[in-house]
Protein backbone atom coordinates (compact mmCIF):
# COMPACT_ATOMS: atom_id res chain seq x y z
CA UNK A 1 0.00 0.00 0.00
CA UNK A 2 2.74 2.08 0.73
CA UNK A 3 4.45 1.55 -2.45
CA UNK A 4 1.33 2.73 -4.13
CA UNK A 5 0.97 6.08 -2.55
CA UNK A 6 4.93 6.86 -3.39
CA UNK A 7 4.36 5.46 -7.10
CA UNK A 8 0.61 7.59 -6.98
CA UNK A 9 2.59 10.63 -6.07
CA UNK A 10 5.49 10.49 -7.90
CA UNK A 11 3.50 9.55 -11.12
CA UNK A 12 1.52 12.56 -10.58
CA UNK A 13 4.05 15.02 -10.30
CA UNK A 14 5.24 13.59 -13.23
CA UNK A 15 2.15 14.27 -15.31
CA UNK A 16 2.29 18.37 -14.10
CA UNK A 17 5.31 18.13 -16.05
CA UNK A 18 3.73 16.92 -19.05
CA UNK A 19 1.73 19.69 -20.28
CA UNK A 20 0.74 17.81 -23.74
CA UNK A 21 -0.46 14.91 -21.77
CA UNK A 22 -2.99 17.22 -19.91
CA UNK A 23 -4.17 18.33 -23.75
CA UNK A 24 -6.55 15.35 -23.89
CA UNK A 25 -7.47 15.20 -20.57
CA UNK A 26 -8.88 18.80 -19.92
CA UNK A 27 -8.62 20.89 -23.11
CA UNK A 28 -10.64 18.27 -25.43
CA UNK A 29 -13.50 17.83 -23.62
CA UNK A 30 -13.90 21.38 -22.66
CA UNK A 31 -13.24 21.92 -26.41
CA UNK A 32 -16.09 19.50 -27.71
CA UNK A 33 -18.25 21.41 -24.67
CA UNK A 34 -17.52 24.86 -26.52
CA UNK A 35 -18.23 23.90 -30.13
CA UNK A 36 -21.63 21.78 -28.96
CA UNK A 37 -22.83 24.44 -26.82
CA UNK A 38 -22.58 27.01 -29.26
CA UNK A 39 -24.34 24.44 -31.42
CA UNK A 40 -27.39 23.38 -29.44
CA UNK A 41 -27.27 25.58 -26.17
CA UNK A 42 -29.10 24.66 -23.43
CA UNK A 43 -32.96 25.71 -25.16
CA UNK A 44 -34.69 23.91 -26.80
CA UNK A 45 -39.06 23.10 -26.66
CA UNK A 46 -39.41 20.18 -24.81
CA UNK A 47 -42.90 20.57 -25.31
CA UNK A 48 -41.75 18.79 -28.47
CA UNK A 49 -41.65 14.92 -28.39
CA UNK A 50 -39.26 14.35 -30.35
CA UNK A 51 -36.99 16.59 -28.54
CA UNK A 52 -38.14 15.03 -25.41
CA UNK A 53 -36.92 11.75 -26.81
CA UNK A 54 -33.63 12.84 -28.15
CA UNK A 55 -32.15 14.90 -25.13
CA UNK A 56 -34.13 12.59 -22.22
CA UNK A 57 -35.81 15.28 -21.21
CA UNK A 58 -33.88 18.04 -20.42
CA UNK A 59 -31.86 20.90 -22.07
CA UNK A 60 -28.77 19.73 -24.91
CA UNK A 61 -26.22 20.93 -22.13
CA UNK A 62 -27.98 19.64 -19.21
CA UNK A 63 -28.08 16.04 -21.47
CA UNK A 64 -24.03 16.65 -21.90
CA UNK A 65 -22.69 17.17 -19.19
CA UNK A 66 -22.93 14.10 -17.75
CA UNK A 67 -21.94 12.12 -21.15
CA UNK A 68 -19.01 14.86 -21.05
CA UNK A 69 -18.03 13.38 -17.42
CA UNK A 70 -17.82 10.19 -18.84
CA UNK A 71 -16.12 11.44 -21.77
CA UNK A 72 -13.23 12.16 -19.59
CA UNK A 73 -13.08 8.80 -18.43
CA UNK A 74 -12.49 7.31 -22.02
CA UNK A 75 -10.18 9.76 -22.83
CA UNK A 76 -8.17 8.74 -19.99
CA UNK A 77 -8.94 5.42 -20.01
CA UNK A 78 -8.62 4.89 -23.82
CA UNK A 79 -6.12 6.72 -24.02
CA UNK A 80 -3.67 7.71 -21.60
CA UNK A 81 -3.28 5.10 -19.46
CA UNK A 82 -1.99 2.77 -22.34
CA UNK A 83 -0.12 5.03 -23.43
CA UNK A 84 1.99 5.84 -20.48
CA UNK A 85 1.93 2.08 -19.31
CA UNK A 86 3.42 0.46 -23.20
CA UNK A 87 5.91 3.68 -23.35
CA UNK A 88 7.03 2.56 -19.82
CA UNK A 89 7.20 -1.31 -20.76
CA UNK A 90 9.19 -0.15 -23.70
CA UNK A 91 11.32 1.85 -22.06
CA UNK A 92 12.42 -0.29 -19.48
CA UNK A 93 10.84 1.42 -17.06
CA UNK A 94 8.90 -1.41 -15.75
CA UNK A 95 12.14 -3.67 -15.63
CA UNK A 96 13.86 -1.34 -13.26
CA UNK A 97 10.86 -0.82 -10.74
CA UNK A 98 10.86 -4.98 -11.10
CA UNK A 99 14.11 -5.34 -10.27
CA UNK A 100 13.45 -3.32 -7.39
CA UNK A 101 11.09 -5.81 -5.92
CA UNK A 102 8.21 -3.36 -7.02
CA UNK A 103 5.17 -5.96 -6.91
CA UNK A 104 3.11 -5.57 -10.17
CA UNK A 105 -0.19 -4.58 -8.47
CA UNK A 106 1.60 -1.54 -6.89
CA UNK A 107 2.93 -0.40 -10.36
CA UNK A 108 -1.15 -1.11 -11.64
CA UNK A 109 -2.77 0.33 -8.41
CA UNK A 110 -0.73 3.34 -8.46
CA UNK A 111 -1.72 3.75 -12.74
CA UNK A 112 -5.27 3.27 -11.73
CA UNK A 113 -5.27 6.08 -8.85
CA UNK A 114 -3.40 8.76 -10.96
CA UNK A 115 -5.80 7.79 -13.89
CA UNK A 116 -8.88 8.13 -11.35
CA UNK A 117 -7.15 11.36 -10.09
CA UNK A 118 -6.78 13.07 -13.71
CA UNK A 119 -10.60 11.43 -14.29
CA UNK A 120 -12.17 13.27 -11.47
CA UNK A 121 -10.14 17.06 -11.48
CA UNK A 122 -11.47 16.76 -15.90
CA UNK A 123 -15.01 15.99 -14.67
CA UNK A 124 -14.72 18.68 -12.20
CA UNK A 125 -13.89 21.16 -15.39
CA UNK A 126 -16.60 19.90 -17.13
CA UNK A 127 -18.98 20.69 -14.29
CA UNK A 128 -17.42 24.46 -13.91
CA UNK A 129 -17.29 25.03 -17.40
CA UNK A 130 -20.93 23.93 -18.42
CA UNK A 131 -22.54 25.90 -15.16
CA UNK A 132 -20.14 29.01 -16.32
CA UNK A 133 -21.17 29.07 -19.90
CA UNK A 134 -24.49 27.27 -19.87
CA UNK A 135 -26.08 27.61 -16.73
CA UNK A 136 -26.53 23.61 -16.33
CA UNK A 137 -27.89 22.06 -12.71
CA UNK A 138 -26.06 20.29 -10.36
CA UNK A 139 -26.75 16.03 -9.77
CA UNK A 140 -30.47 15.85 -8.87
CA UNK A 141 -29.18 13.09 -6.51
CA UNK A 142 -24.93 13.02 -5.15
CA UNK A 143 -26.29 9.94 -3.35
CA UNK A 144 -27.01 7.92 -6.80
CA UNK A 145 -24.22 9.96 -8.77
CA UNK A 146 -21.03 9.23 -6.39
CA UNK A 147 -21.29 5.62 -6.69
CA UNK A 148 -22.18 5.66 -10.19
CA UNK A 149 -19.41 8.06 -11.04
CA UNK A 150 -16.76 5.67 -9.31
CA UNK A 151 -18.11 2.21 -10.44
CA UNK A 152 -18.21 4.26 -14.51
CA UNK A 153 -14.27 5.92 -13.64
CA UNK A 154 -12.59 2.58 -11.89
CA UNK A 155 -14.06 0.66 -15.33
CA UNK A 156 -12.68 3.20 -17.12
CA UNK A 157 -9.54 3.15 -15.55
CA UNK A 158 -9.14 -0.65 -15.43
CA UNK A 159 -9.69 -0.48 -19.30
CA UNK A 160 -6.45 1.63 -19.47
CA UNK A 161 -4.50 -1.27 -17.16
CA UNK A 162 -6.25 -3.54 -19.78
CA UNK A 163 -5.00 -2.07 -23.05
CA UNK A 164 -1.88 -0.85 -21.40
CA UNK A 165 -1.23 -4.93 -21.04
CA UNK A 166 -2.47 -6.45 -23.56
CA UNK A 167 -1.10 -3.87 -26.19
CA UNK A 168 2.32 -4.78 -27.44
CA UNK A 169 3.80 -1.17 -27.81
CA UNK A 170 3.50 2.72 -27.55
CA UNK A 171 2.71 2.94 -31.16
CA UNK A 172 -0.08 0.38 -31.04
CA UNK A 173 -1.67 2.51 -28.01
CA UNK A 174 -1.79 5.11 -29.52
CA UNK A 175 -3.25 4.11 -32.57
CA UNK A 176 -5.94 1.63 -30.75
CA UNK A 177 -6.68 3.91 -28.36
CA UNK A 178 -7.58 6.94 -30.70
CA UNK A 179 -9.89 4.53 -32.86
CA UNK A 180 -11.67 3.87 -29.91
CA UNK A 181 -12.16 6.59 -28.41
CA UNK A 182 -13.19 8.48 -31.29
CA UNK A 183 -15.85 5.66 -32.08
CA UNK A 184 -16.99 6.16 -28.64
CA UNK A 185 -17.27 9.46 -28.59
CA UNK A 186 -19.28 9.32 -32.29
CA UNK A 187 -21.96 6.67 -31.24
CA UNK A 188 -21.64 6.41 -27.28
CA UNK A 189 -24.31 9.94 -26.73
CA UNK A 190 -20.92 12.31 -26.34
CA UNK A 191 -21.24 13.36 -29.80
CA UNK A 192 -24.88 13.10 -31.61
CA UNK A 193 -27.47 11.80 -29.21
CA UNK A 194 -27.69 8.33 -29.78
CA UNK A 195 -31.26 8.76 -30.20
CA UNK A 196 -30.58 10.68 -33.51
CA UNK A 197 -28.47 7.58 -34.88
CA UNK A 198 -29.27 4.90 -37.45
CA UNK A 199 -30.60 1.87 -35.91
CA UNK A 200 -27.82 -0.18 -37.04
CA UNK A 201 -25.10 2.23 -35.01
CA UNK A 202 -27.61 2.97 -31.79
CA UNK A 203 -27.26 -1.08 -31.40
CA UNK A 204 -23.89 -1.49 -32.34
CA UNK A 205 -23.32 1.61 -29.19
CA UNK A 206 -24.94 -0.82 -26.72
CA UNK A 207 -21.65 -2.86 -26.93
CA UNK A 208 -19.54 -0.08 -26.05
CA UNK A 209 -18.28 0.79 -22.35
CA UNK A 210 -19.02 4.29 -22.71
CA UNK A 211 -22.55 4.11 -23.83
CA UNK A 212 -23.81 2.42 -20.63
CA UNK A 213 -21.54 4.68 -19.03
CA UNK A 214 -22.96 7.98 -19.78
CA UNK A 215 -26.60 6.05 -19.42
CA UNK A 216 -25.72 5.35 -16.02
CA UNK A 217 -24.38 8.90 -15.28
CA UNK A 218 -26.97 10.38 -16.78
CA UNK A 219 -29.91 8.99 -14.91
CA UNK A 220 -28.72 9.65 -11.78
CA UNK A 221 -27.57 13.01 -12.43
CA UNK A 222 -31.02 13.93 -14.46
CA UNK A 223 -33.61 12.06 -13.03
CA UNK A 224 -31.76 10.42 -9.85
CA UNK A 225 -32.96 7.26 -11.36
CA UNK A 226 -30.39 4.22 -11.15
CA UNK A 227 -30.09 2.15 -14.42
CA UNK A 228 -29.41 -1.33 -13.63
CA UNK A 229 -29.24 -3.09 -16.79
CA UNK A 230 -26.23 -0.17 -17.42
CA UNK A 231 -24.62 -0.51 -14.33
CA UNK A 232 -24.37 -4.69 -14.55
CA UNK A 233 -23.19 -4.17 -17.68
CA UNK A 234 -19.76 -1.26 -16.63
CA UNK A 235 -19.44 -4.17 -13.84
CA UNK A 236 -18.95 -6.73 -16.32
CA UNK A 237 -16.49 -4.24 -18.24
CA UNK A 238 -14.45 -3.43 -15.17
CA UNK A 239 -14.45 -7.69 -13.93
CA UNK A 240 -13.23 -8.68 -17.14
CA UNK A 241 -10.90 -6.31 -18.09
CA UNK A 242 -10.11 -6.67 -14.75
CA UNK A 243 -9.33 -10.32 -14.99
CA UNK A 244 -7.52 -9.19 -18.19
CA UNK A 245 -4.73 -7.32 -16.87
CA UNK A 246 -3.89 -9.87 -13.90
CA UNK A 247 -3.55 -12.75 -16.55
CA UNK A 248 -2.12 -10.72 -19.27
CA UNK A 249 0.30 -7.93 -17.57
CA UNK A 250 3.84 -8.18 -18.72
CA UNK A 251 6.81 -6.00 -17.11
CA UNK A 252 8.85 -6.23 -20.59
CA UNK B 1 32.10 -24.57 2.00
CA UNK B 2 29.12 -26.73 0.20
CA UNK B 3 26.13 -24.64 1.65
CA UNK B 4 27.99 -21.69 2.62
CA UNK B 5 27.80 -19.87 -0.94
CA UNK B 6 25.79 -16.48 -1.65
CA UNK B 7 24.75 -17.75 -5.13
CA UNK B 8 25.13 -21.40 -6.38
CA UNK B 9 23.97 -22.48 -10.12
CA UNK B 10 23.91 -25.46 -11.59
CA UNK B 11 23.28 -26.30 -14.74
CA UNK B 12 21.11 -23.13 -15.77
CA UNK B 13 19.44 -23.68 -19.12
CA UNK B 14 17.44 -20.70 -20.21
CA UNK B 15 15.79 -20.91 -23.48
CA UNK B 16 14.15 -18.09 -26.22
CA UNK B 17 12.61 -20.11 -28.22
CA UNK B 18 15.22 -22.46 -30.15
CA UNK B 19 18.12 -20.21 -28.76
CA UNK B 20 19.87 -21.81 -25.99
CA UNK B 21 21.42 -18.70 -24.47
CA UNK B 22 22.27 -20.24 -21.30
CA UNK B 23 23.44 -23.98 -21.74
CA UNK B 24 24.50 -25.75 -18.03
CA UNK B 25 26.05 -23.22 -16.36
CA UNK B 26 27.14 -23.98 -13.05
CA UNK B 27 28.93 -22.08 -10.82
CA UNK B 28 29.09 -20.75 -7.10
CA UNK B 29 29.74 -17.03 -5.91
CA UNK B 30 31.66 -16.81 -2.24
CA UNK B 31 30.11 -15.06 0.44
CA UNK B 32 31.52 -11.21 0.74
CA UNK B 33 33.12 -11.86 -2.71
CA UNK B 34 33.38 -9.82 -5.85
CA UNK B 35 32.57 -12.07 -8.69
CA UNK B 36 33.20 -11.21 -12.36
CA UNK B 37 31.52 -12.70 -15.57
CA UNK B 38 33.31 -12.01 -18.85
CA UNK B 39 32.58 -13.87 -22.58
CA UNK B 40 31.49 -12.62 -25.62
CA UNK B 41 28.45 -10.66 -27.13
CA UNK B 42 25.55 -12.81 -26.58
CA UNK B 43 27.52 -15.40 -24.61
CA UNK B 44 24.69 -15.48 -21.88
CA UNK B 45 25.90 -13.60 -19.33
CA UNK B 46 22.88 -10.82 -18.80
CA UNK B 47 20.62 -13.71 -18.98
CA UNK B 48 22.29 -15.68 -16.77
CA UNK B 49 22.26 -12.60 -13.92
CA UNK B 50 18.62 -11.84 -15.09
CA UNK B 51 17.84 -14.97 -14.27
CA UNK B 52 19.19 -15.09 -10.44
CA UNK B 53 17.41 -12.11 -10.03
CA UNK B 54 14.39 -13.95 -10.63
CA UNK B 55 13.63 -11.49 -13.49
CA UNK B 56 13.30 -14.43 -15.89
CA UNK B 57 11.77 -18.06 -15.67
CA UNK B 58 14.56 -20.91 -15.46
CA UNK B 59 13.76 -23.36 -18.17
CA UNK B 60 16.17 -26.09 -16.24
CA UNK B 61 18.95 -26.48 -14.11
CA UNK B 62 18.93 -25.43 -10.25
CA UNK B 63 19.30 -21.75 -8.88
CA UNK B 64 19.94 -20.65 -5.02
CA UNK B 65 20.80 -17.09 -4.04
CA UNK B 66 20.71 -16.35 -0.46
CA UNK B 67 19.40 -19.94 -0.17
CA UNK B 68 16.38 -18.98 -1.95
CA UNK B 69 15.00 -20.06 -5.30
CA UNK B 70 14.43 -16.52 -7.52
CA UNK B 71 11.84 -18.30 -9.34
CA UNK B 72 9.69 -19.08 -6.47
CA UNK B 73 10.89 -16.20 -3.99
CA UNK B 74 12.04 -13.37 -6.57
CA UNK B 75 10.06 -10.85 -4.79
CA UNK B 76 11.31 -11.32 -1.24
CA UNK B 77 14.79 -11.69 -2.32
CA UNK B 78 14.60 -8.56 -4.35
CA UNK B 79 13.87 -6.82 -1.14
CA UNK B 80 17.79 -8.22 -0.58
CA UNK B 81 19.41 -7.81 -3.59
CA UNK B 82 20.50 -4.73 -5.71
CA UNK B 83 20.79 -4.64 -9.30
CA UNK B 84 21.93 -2.38 -12.18
CA UNK B 85 20.72 -3.64 -15.12
CA UNK B 86 22.19 -4.08 -18.42
CA UNK B 87 19.38 -1.91 -19.88
CA UNK B 88 16.73 -0.19 -18.53
CA UNK B 89 15.20 3.40 -17.93
CA UNK B 90 13.48 5.81 -15.71
CA UNK B 91 10.87 8.40 -16.62
CA UNK B 92 12.33 10.80 -18.45
CA UNK B 93 11.07 13.55 -16.19
CA UNK B 94 11.82 12.10 -13.20
CA UNK B 95 14.35 13.66 -11.55
CA UNK B 96 17.21 12.37 -9.71
CA UNK B 97 16.96 13.09 -6.27
CA UNK B 98 13.39 12.06 -7.32
CA UNK B 99 14.55 8.54 -8.12
CA UNK B 100 17.15 7.91 -4.98
CA UNK B 101 14.22 8.57 -2.61
CA UNK B 102 11.55 6.93 -4.73
CA UNK B 103 13.75 3.73 -4.77
CA UNK B 104 14.55 4.07 -0.72
CA UNK B 105 11.23 4.21 -0.24
CA UNK B 106 10.17 1.49 -1.58
CA UNK B 107 13.01 -1.36 0.02
CA UNK B 108 12.23 -2.90 2.80
CA UNK B 109 16.32 -1.88 4.11
CA UNK B 110 17.71 1.25 3.07
CA UNK B 111 20.69 3.86 3.17
CA UNK B 112 20.49 7.23 3.28
CA UNK B 113 20.24 8.39 -0.41
CA UNK B 114 22.09 11.24 -0.33
CA UNK B 115 25.17 9.65 0.70
CA UNK B 116 24.76 7.74 -2.35
CA UNK B 117 24.32 10.96 -4.26
CA UNK B 118 27.62 12.57 -3.27
CA UNK B 119 29.37 9.15 -3.55
CA UNK B 120 27.99 8.78 -7.03
CA UNK B 121 28.69 12.05 -7.98
CA UNK B 122 25.23 13.45 -8.88
CA UNK B 123 25.01 16.31 -6.25
CA UNK B 124 25.66 18.91 -9.19
CA UNK B 125 22.59 17.15 -10.71
CA UNK B 126 20.26 16.27 -7.96
CA UNK B 127 17.41 18.59 -9.55
CA UNK B 128 18.19 17.17 -13.05
CA UNK B 129 15.70 15.30 -14.73
CA UNK B 130 17.14 11.60 -15.94
CA UNK B 131 15.88 12.40 -19.31
CA UNK B 132 18.41 15.53 -19.60
CA UNK B 133 22.13 13.34 -17.71
CA UNK B 134 24.20 11.83 -20.30
CA UNK B 135 24.79 8.66 -20.67
CA UNK B 136 27.41 8.08 -17.78
CA UNK B 137 25.27 10.04 -15.24
CA UNK B 138 22.17 7.78 -15.98
CA UNK B 139 24.39 5.29 -15.52
CA UNK B 140 25.70 6.26 -12.18
CA UNK B 141 22.31 7.21 -10.82
CA UNK B 142 21.66 3.50 -11.75
CA UNK B 143 24.46 2.27 -9.55
CA UNK B 144 23.42 4.46 -6.76
CA UNK B 145 19.85 2.70 -6.84
CA UNK B 146 21.43 -0.14 -6.77
CA UNK B 147 23.07 0.25 -3.39
CA UNK B 148 20.02 2.45 -2.19
CA UNK B 149 18.44 -0.78 -0.21
CA UNK B 150 21.75 -1.80 1.31
CA UNK B 151 22.07 -5.01 -0.45
CA UNK B 152 23.16 -8.00 0.46
CA UNK B 153 24.20 -8.74 -3.22
CA UNK B 154 24.52 -6.98 -5.69
CA UNK B 155 24.40 -7.75 -9.79
CA UNK B 156 25.88 -4.82 -11.63
CA UNK B 157 25.73 -5.75 -15.54
CA UNK B 158 28.20 -3.74 -17.66
CA UNK B 159 28.48 -1.26 -14.51
CA UNK B 160 31.24 0.95 -16.10
CA UNK B 161 30.38 1.03 -19.27
CA UNK B 162 29.94 4.97 -20.57
CA UNK B 163 31.54 6.31 -17.67
CA UNK B 164 34.64 7.88 -18.57
CA UNK B 165 38.28 6.59 -17.06
CA UNK B 166 38.08 8.98 -14.07
CA UNK B 167 35.03 7.85 -12.91
CA UNK B 168 35.53 4.60 -13.48
CA UNK B 169 38.17 4.44 -11.20
CA UNK B 170 35.62 6.30 -8.45
CA UNK B 171 33.40 3.48 -9.39
CA UNK B 172 36.11 0.50 -8.70
CA UNK B 173 36.60 2.13 -5.26
CA UNK B 174 33.32 2.58 -4.37
CA UNK B 175 32.90 -0.80 -5.41
CA UNK B 176 35.56 -2.19 -3.20
CA UNK B 177 33.72 -0.10 -0.36
CA UNK B 178 30.15 -2.19 -0.88
CA UNK B 179 32.19 -5.02 -0.36
CA UNK B 180 33.87 -4.04 2.65
CA UNK B 181 30.39 -3.10 4.21
CA UNK B 182 29.68 -6.48 3.86
CA UNK B 183 27.96 -7.39 0.81
CA UNK B 184 28.75 -9.96 -2.14
CA UNK B 185 29.13 -8.70 -5.40
CA UNK B 186 28.39 -9.71 -9.40
CA UNK B 187 30.11 -8.09 -11.76
CA UNK B 188 29.62 -8.02 -15.45
CA UNK B 189 32.00 -6.64 -17.33
CA UNK B 190 33.75 -6.08 -21.29
CA UNK B 191 36.46 -4.05 -19.50
CA UNK B 192 39.69 -6.56 -18.62
CA UNK B 193 41.20 -4.31 -16.56
CA UNK B 194 38.48 -3.49 -14.38
CA UNK B 195 38.31 -7.54 -14.19
CA UNK B 196 41.15 -7.98 -13.20
CA UNK B 197 41.44 -5.36 -10.56
CA UNK B 198 38.32 -5.76 -8.89
CA UNK B 199 37.10 -9.44 -9.20
CA UNK B 200 38.43 -12.17 -6.48
CA UNK B 201 37.60 -14.64 -8.80
CA UNK B 202 35.99 -14.85 -12.55
CA UNK B 203 34.36 -16.94 -14.65
CA UNK B 204 34.17 -17.07 -18.64
CA UNK B 205 31.30 -17.54 -20.53
CA UNK B 206 30.90 -19.05 -23.74
CA UNK B 207 28.18 -20.29 -25.45
CA UNK B 208 25.99 -20.36 -22.26
CA UNK B 209 27.87 -22.10 -20.42
CA UNK B 210 30.78 -21.70 -18.21
CA UNK B 211 34.33 -22.92 -19.44
CA UNK B 212 36.57 -21.60 -17.03
CA UNK B 213 36.40 -20.40 -13.61
CA UNK B 214 39.83 -19.05 -11.47
CA UNK B 215 41.64 -15.88 -9.96
CA UNK B 216 42.32 -13.72 -12.32
CA UNK B 217 45.96 -14.75 -11.91
CA UNK B 218 45.01 -18.60 -12.07
CA UNK B 219 43.42 -17.80 -15.70
CA UNK B 220 46.07 -16.51 -17.00
CA UNK B 221 48.75 -18.78 -15.76
CA UNK B 222 46.30 -21.60 -16.70
CA UNK B 223 45.63 -20.40 -19.84
CA UNK B 224 48.34 -17.64 -21.26
CA UNK B 225 50.83 -19.15 -19.12
CA UNK B 226 53.99 -17.07 -17.81
CA UNK B 227 55.43 -13.99 -19.98
CA UNK B 228 57.69 -12.86 -22.03
CA UNK B 229 61.48 -11.44 -21.33
CA UNK B 230 62.69 -8.93 -24.00
CA UNK B 231 66.28 -7.30 -23.75
CA UNK B 232 69.12 -6.02 -26.29
CA UNK B 233 72.72 -7.37 -26.35
CA UNK B 234 75.76 -7.21 -27.70
CA UNK B 235 77.05 -10.29 -27.14
CA UNK B 236 76.55 -13.05 -29.55
CA UNK B 237 77.27 -16.08 -27.44
CA UNK B 238 74.05 -17.06 -25.33
CA UNK B 239 73.63 -20.24 -25.48
CA UNK B 240 73.88 -19.97 -22.10
CA UNK B 241 70.18 -19.49 -22.01
CA UNK B 242 69.30 -23.07 -22.51
CA UNK B 243 68.00 -25.00 -20.10
CA UNK B 244 66.99 -22.08 -18.22
CA UNK B 245 64.19 -23.06 -15.46
CA UNK B 246 60.67 -22.33 -16.94
CA UNK B 247 61.94 -21.00 -20.46
CA UNK B 248 60.18 -22.59 -23.15
CA UNK B 249 62.09 -21.11 -26.21
CA UNK B 250 64.35 -18.07 -27.08
CA UNK B 251 64.74 -16.15 -30.18
CA UNK B 252 67.20 -13.32 -31.20
CA UNK B 253 66.98 -10.53 -34.12
CA UNK B 254 69.41 -8.93 -34.44
CA UNK B 255 70.81 -7.57 -31.07
CA UNK B 256 67.00 -8.28 -29.73
CA UNK B 257 66.11 -11.26 -27.59
CA UNK B 258 62.96 -12.70 -27.00
CA UNK B 259 62.96 -15.13 -24.36
CA UNK B 260 59.37 -16.87 -23.94
CA UNK B 261 58.60 -19.41 -20.69
CA UNK B 262 56.49 -19.27 -17.95
CA UNK B 263 57.34 -19.07 -13.68
CA UNK B 264 59.33 -16.76 -12.40
CA UNK B 265 61.25 -16.07 -15.76
CA UNK B 266 62.82 -12.42 -15.57
CA UNK B 267 64.07 -13.34 -12.60
CA UNK B 268 65.96 -16.70 -13.94
CA UNK B 269 66.86 -15.25 -17.31
CA UNK B 270 68.44 -12.39 -15.30
CA UNK B 271 70.02 -14.55 -12.56
CA UNK B 272 71.85 -16.21 -15.88
CA UNK B 273 72.69 -12.92 -17.58
CA UNK B 274 74.73 -11.54 -14.67
CA UNK B 275 76.58 -14.60 -14.09
CA UNK B 276 77.98 -13.92 -17.62
CA UNK B 277 78.28 -10.14 -16.77
CA UNK B 278 75.25 -9.03 -19.12
CA UNK B 279 73.61 -6.61 -17.65
CA UNK B 280 70.95 -5.23 -20.02
CA UNK B 281 69.55 -1.87 -19.43
CA UNK B 282 66.24 -2.76 -21.26
CA UNK B 283 65.96 -5.85 -19.27
CA UNK B 284 61.89 -6.32 -18.80
CA UNK B 285 59.09 -8.56 -18.79
CA UNK B 286 55.76 -8.33 -20.79
CA UNK B 287 53.39 -10.94 -18.26
CA UNK B 288 50.08 -11.74 -20.33
CA UNK B 289 46.89 -9.69 -18.58
CA UNK B 290 43.44 -10.89 -18.85
CA UNK B 291 42.94 -9.49 -22.23
CA UNK B 292 44.94 -12.16 -23.65
CA UNK B 293 42.69 -14.87 -22.04
CA UNK B 294 39.83 -13.31 -23.28
CA UNK B 295 41.26 -13.31 -26.92
CA UNK B 296 42.04 -16.79 -26.43
CA UNK B 297 39.22 -18.11 -24.78
CA UNK B 298 35.82 -16.56 -25.57
CA UNK B 299 36.99 -14.42 -28.63
CA UNK B 300 35.22 -16.85 -30.49
CA UNK B 301 32.06 -15.57 -31.66
CA UNK B 302 29.01 -16.87 -29.60
CA UNK B 303 26.39 -16.60 -32.27
N1 LIG C 1 14.61 -11.13 -24.63
C1 LIG C 1 15.26 -11.89 -25.52
N2 LIG C 1 14.60 -12.52 -26.51
C2 LIG C 1 15.22 -13.30 -27.39
N3 LIG C 1 16.55 -13.52 -27.39
C3 LIG C 1 17.28 -12.91 -26.44
C4 LIG C 1 16.66 -12.08 -25.47
N4 LIG C 1 17.65 -11.61 -24.64
C5 LIG C 1 18.78 -12.13 -25.10
N5 LIG C 1 18.59 -12.92 -26.17
C6 LIG C 1 19.61 -13.69 -26.90
O1 LIG C 1 20.23 -14.56 -25.97
C7 LIG C 1 21.62 -14.60 -26.16
C8 LIG C 1 22.33 -14.22 -24.88
O2 LIG C 1 22.07 -12.86 -24.60
P1 LIG C 1 22.65 -12.12 -23.33
O3 LIG C 1 22.01 -10.77 -23.32
O4 LIG C 1 22.49 -12.97 -22.15
O5 LIG C 1 24.18 -11.99 -23.73
P2 LIG C 1 25.36 -11.23 -22.99
O6 LIG C 1 26.40 -12.23 -22.70
O7 LIG C 1 24.85 -10.42 -21.87
O8 LIG C 1 25.86 -10.28 -24.18
P3 LIG C 1 26.45 -8.78 -24.16
O9 LIG C 1 27.89 -8.89 -23.82
O10 LIG C 1 26.27 -8.33 -25.56
O11 LIG C 1 25.66 -8.00 -23.18
C9 LIG C 1 21.91 -13.67 -27.32
O12 LIG C 1 22.07 -14.44 -28.48
C10 LIG C 1 20.69 -12.80 -27.43
O13 LIG C 1 20.44 -12.44 -28.78
MG1 LIG D 1 24.78 -8.44 -21.49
Amino acid sequence: MRAILRLTLVEMKLFVREPLALVFVFAFPLFVLFVLGGVFGNDVDLQDEENLRVWRGVGPADYYQPAYIGLVMASVGLITMPLRITSYREQGVLRRFEAAGVAKTAILGSQLLVGLGMMTVGAAAIVVASNLSQGTSLSESWGLTVPAYLLSAITFAVLGLMLGSVLPGSRAAQGAGMLLFFVMMFISGAGPPREVLANGMKGFSELLPLTHVILLLQDTWLAAEWDGTASLVVAAFLVVAGAVTLRFFRWE
Amino acid sequence: MADAAAIRVQGLQKRYGDLRAVDGATFAVLPNEIYGIIGANGSGKTTTVECLQGLRRVDGGEVAVLGLDPGVHGAQLRGRIGSQLQSSALPERLKVWEALELFAALSPKRRDWRDLLAEWGLEEKRNAAFGDLSGGQQQRLFIALALVNEPEIVFLDEMTTGLDPQARRVAWDLIERVRERGATVVLVTHFMDEAEILCDRIAVFQRGTVIAEDTPRGLIEQFVGGGVVRFSTQVNELSFLDGTPGLERWERDGQRVTATGSGPLLAQVAARLVAHDIAPLDLRVELPTLDDVFVKLAGERSE
